[in-house]
């Protein structure tokens, strides 16, 4: 509308003359229909992609549980291959060029020698051994998840040569394949506790928020009670009192269990002050007048409309059990041997001695702080594209 | 003020007695009590074991007794300060923990103070500058310092130390020290050791509490006040210090107990790989011995730490928040 002085001082009293089509001016554009259109889900998979550090971890992550699937494969030895020819060898590195030329990658063999002051075993990169990596070779013998036997690596040593790219430990077991082996415990153990911890959060919590009243206020203080032990130390008391009896497996699940029963009450708040909140909707009281039982209810009609925050929560509790764990078996007071998590690879780097003489014990600790990072970003994003009408 | 003070004391009451429960609940869960494992052991090894010394083990500490008798003796013991009796050691809870106690107290304190004084001015600079290059930098070294989990730290720092200086940084004291009584230059060897522990122990939380000032400040300056302050022409620094920077405080504040068991979580594991003189290793120990009374009063002293953390937390948000001492905010 044109709003400029006339000559005459008067506004100019402007009328289209076209006939008026209510719907040529709400025309949208494509891109805009598309996104009217979406479901609530595909928005926050848009804006989720937006942040781009969580979509880097969020594959990351991915990429970490796909490698579980196939430890057997992608290590280049068994997880309990001992060579008890090279305790404690240090890393050894991949060259890609030989007198300045490329070549096949190759590793150089080691050159070993007894300390006769220190008994300390001592090695030395030998640049006569030159030993070529081999890809989708066949290696150490293992059993596929327990159950299928195969001997195929996508990754082996040369024929009698060695591939320790992150050394050995105490009984010239090499640290690398220990540490993909690892992961299968250590992340499947943060997923199990999550588990756990969700189902008990949601039931507690939406019971607590739907009933409010006395039941809330019991669940409040247990859930009050429970925060105010500090973590680890409960954790070490509770898994100290798994029989010593118990088999490993037994002590995974235990710990596993432990993990999850301790961490609900976060979750638990969090669905207990959402269900506070939207049981006073008239969509809730709609559901009650037409019958529905309080479970549906809960779970069919108020749960869904904060499931994205929860799994946000979910995520973010993730790391927090992994590192839990890894606490734990640090102490040896977790899981034991033969079963390998990261944790467990660790305890062997408790004392300075070790430490100092060899540092590349403390390799376990990368994939640690990549996961937690990477889960903390994860679920940064997650929660950020939760709520996409933002 | 002094009403909310006695109501908040009041409420502590139960929830220490609920918190007593749940650990000697914890303390009896093994099977059969420590003698019982002790005579097999003794026994699996051939010695001889005085039925009259057992006997009067298990008379004093009342363990012939039925389990709710047992708990009152336990927990009017520990009003007492008698913690039990440590049988790993074959001495009182009491002497075996000796100053441990007041060390883990110095550590936590000193730690939650470290984390205040650094996140406090950084939280701040990283809002006031969001997006500069130095914010930038603190929320990434607060991401880094945030997943990893401080008992690796502490190993991280031995091997540096070890790398560049050669010497361990392990310990709360100098050895010369460890078995003298207190005295000045003690103090001033604890001193000196102490920032070890300390900044390992807080990185984590320090880095959780920046992020959240920051963001606590983030939102405070976005409103229409702040706006309407900058308008009329109120010096920058004044108007950040007068209004967003005392709402954003509340939260901040009221985080101790978020970060409190955190840092008592942390110490304990520090505190095995540092080997410090504190109450971790020697739950660990105990833990390991299935010495439950030993490490009962452990988890009962870390319990009641964070307890009465919370409460002061509480009494500082009561002292900075009219809303709170009044009753108000109650209302939602």
């Amino acid at each position: 509308m044109s709003d400029k002085p006339t000559e005459r001082g008067a506004m100019e009293h402007y009328v289209n003359k076209a006939p008026f089509d209510p719907y040529r001016v709400e025309q949208l554009t494509p891109e805009q229909e598309r996104y009217y259109q979406a479901s609530q889900w595909r928005i926050m998979y848009w804006k989720f992609k937006r942040h781009k550090l969580a979509l880097i971890s969020a594959y990351f992550i991915g990429l970490l549980y796909l490698t579980i699937v196939f430890c057997e494969v992608l290590a280049p030895y068994n997880l309990h291959t001992r060579n008890s020819k090279f305790i404690y060898a240090p890393p050894q590195s991949i060259h890609i060029t030989k007198d300045g030329a490329l070549t096949w990658p190759y590793v150089l063999g080691y050159k070993s020698s007894l300390n006769l002051e220190n008994l300390k075993r001592e090695y030395e990169p030998n640049p006569k051994k030159i030993q070529p990596i081999r890809f989708f070779c066949r290696g150490d013998g293992y059993k596929f998840w327990g159950l299928i036997e195969g001997d195929f690596h996508l990754v082996c040593p040369a024929e009698q040569g060695n591939l320790f790219l992150f050394g050995t430990d105490r009984l010239g077991r090499d640290v690398l394949s220990r540490i993909i082996y690892g992961a299968r415990i250590s992340l499947t153990i943060g997923l199990i506790g999550v588990t756990i911890s969700f189902v008990l959060g949601v039931i507690i919590g939406g019971i607590a928020g739907y009933y409010g009243g006395w039941v809330d206020n019991i669940t409040q203080r247990v859930i009050e009670i429970i925060r105010s032990f500090p973590e680890i130390p409960l954790f070490m008391t509770l898994s100290a009192l798994l029989p010593p009896t118990w088999s490993p497996i037994g002590v995974f699940v235990g710990i596993s269990v432990i993990l999850g029963l301790l961490d609900w009450p976060g979750l638990a708040r969090a669905v207990r002050s959402k269900i506070l909140s939207l049981r006073e909707e008239d969509f809730t009281t709609a559901a009650q007048l037409m019958g529905a039982s309080p479970a549906r209810i809960i779970g069919r009609h108020l749960l869904p409309s904060f499931t994205s925050h929860l799994i946000a929560s979910a995520t973010l509790a993730i790391p927090a059990m992994i590192l839990g764990e890894t606490a734990l078996s640090f102490l040896g007071l977790g899981l034991r041997p033969p079963i390998t998590s990261w944790g467990v690879l660790l305890s062997e780097a408790q004392n300075i001695n070790a430490v100092a003489l060899y540092p590349w014990l403390m390799l376990p600790c990368v994939p640690v702080i990549l996961v937690v990072l990477a889960f903390n970003f994860f679920g940064d994003g997650l929660r950020d594209a939760a709520d996409p009408y933002k | 003020m002094l009403r909310y003070t006695v109501n908040r004391i009041l409420g502590m009451i139960p929830t220490l007695i609920a918190i007593s429960m749940v650990v000697f609940f914890i303390i009896q869960l093994p099977p059969g009590d420590y003698l019982e494992t002790h005579i097999a052991e003794l026994q699996a090894q051939g010695e001889k074991v005085d039925p009259d010394k057992i006997e009067f083990l298990r008379k004093q500490y009342g363990l012939d007794k039925p389990l709710y008798e047992q708990y009152a003796i336990w927990a009017f013991g520990l009003l007492q300060g008698d913690l039990g009796y440590s049988f790993e050691h074959q001495l009182p809870v009491n002497v075996v923990i000796g100053n441990r106690l007041w060390l883990s107290f110095v550590v936590a304190l000193t730690t939650i103070i470290f984390t205040y004084a650094v996140s406090f001015p950084i939280g701040v600079y990283s809002a006031v500058r969001q997006y500069s290059i130095g914010d930038y930098t603190l929320t990434f070294i607060g991401f880094l310092g945030l997943a990893t989990p401080n008992f690796l730290l502490a190993l991280i720092l031995l091997y540096l130390a070890n790398v560049w200086f050669g010497t361990s940084i392990g310990g709360l004291m100098d050895p010369e020290f460890v078995d003298q009584p207190w005295s000045w230059p003690k103090v001033l060897s604890v001193l000196e050791h102490l920032w070890v522990p300390v900044v390992v122990i807080g990185t984590s939380g320090t880095a959780a509490m920046i992020r959240r000032l920051r963001a606590n400040l983030l939102d405070e300056l976005q409103k229409q006040y702040v706006v309407t302050a900058r308008a009329k022409g109120l010096s920058p620094i004044r108007l950040l210090l007068k209004y967003p920077l005392r709402l954003s405080l509340n939260p901040f504040i009221a985080d101790i107990g978020m970060v409190l068991p955190q840092v008592i979580s942390g110490a304990v594991l520090v505190s095995v790989v540092l080997d410090l003189p504190t109450t971790g290793a020697m739950l660990l120990d105990a833990l390991k011995s299935q010495d439950m009374f030993l490490a009962g009063s452990f988890l009962m002293f870390e319990a009641t730490l964070v307890v009465i953390g919370v409460f002061v937390s509480d009494m500082a948000l009561a002292a900075l928040d009219p809303r709170i001492r009044l009753g108000g905010g109650a209302t939602k």
